[in-house]
């Protein structure tokens, strides 16, 4: 046992990951630049109000998704409550592509990557893709004749990319375990990493705004 | 709503109403954003003017 206590030795030093990580999260992410409480003054622009827009349909779209995955198709089909709560998912996953594509355009324009967030901005597309499966997944499971119309056509796009016997449009059980569990989840985990990288480095300057006094 | 939606066609563009309207809708907002005031903005801190 180390007479020194794991507290006082340096991370290089320390066997203990535990403090390892507290250090490098204290390090990496304090709590100023996770939970600021003042922004740098050309943040006071609606164009920065698109991502913050995004992650609150996104919230709609998980509260929603869990109500329909708990009560299940028939529900959401047959009883007036089940109808709403299914039109509010179909109406906030709308509104979360509308903002995130907006979101995209400004980030774009602004050209968000520079200064070391080339790695944001490229989670941010891979957000975007598999935003794009997950909905695709969600029309394939409403349980409706518009699902298996989609199901029916989408099957010669699968097989003709060659990966139709891994992807079976056509398998309900499948596109279903698909939309609920493994796509959100990896959403979720995406999109926390990329608010925590946001918030490790700031929001980017404008590009008019590079001479000014930082 | 069974109805399939009416097409908007010009030249090698063709695009459903519907998609029209929203992808319009979405440039006039994104317009707005750029111009329209922002409440408080002068208020910040970090390089604050």
């Amino acid at each position: 046992m180390a007479a020194n206590s794991p507290e006082g030795a340096t991370p290089r030093e320390s066997r203990s990951w535990t403090l390892r990580l507290r250090r490098a999260i204290d390090q990496h992410l304090p709590m100023g630049h996770l939970l600021p409480d003042r922004q740098p003054y050309y943040v006071g622009s609606w164009v920065y109000v698109f991502g913050v827009i995004t992650i609150a349909a996104l919230a709609w779209v998980i509260v929603s998704g869990v109500v329909l995955s708990f009560m299940g198709p028939q529900w959401w089909h047959d009883s007036r409550l089940g109808r709403f709560v299914n039109s509010l998912h179909f109406w906030s996953v709308q509104l979360f592509f509308i903002f995130m594509v907006l979101h995209l355009w400004g980030q774009y324009f602004m050209a968000g990557w520079r200064h070391g967030r080339a790695a944001t901005w490229m989670i941010g597309v891979v957000i975007f893709a598999v935003s794009i499966l997950t909905a695709f997944t969600g029309y394939l499971t409403q349980q409706n004749f518009d699902a298996q119309f989609i199901a029916i056509n989408a099957k010669d796009a699968m097989n003709s990319a060659g990966i139709g016997a891994f992807f079976n449009v056509l398998n309900f059980g499948q596109m279903y375990g698909l939309h609920v569990m493994l796509l959100p989840i990896g959403i979720t985990f995406l999109v926390v990493a990329h608010i925590v990288m946001v918030r490790a480095r700031g929001v980017v300057k404008p590009i008019d705004a590079e001479g000014a006094r930082s | 709503m069974d109805t399939p939606a009416t097409y908007f066609h010009w030249g090698f563009i063709l695009i459903s109403v519907p998609n029209l309207i929203v992808i319009g809708g979405m440039i006039v907002l994104f317009a707005i954003a750029l111009v329209a005031p922002f409440p408080h903005a002068e208020e910040g801190d970090d390089g604050s003017k």
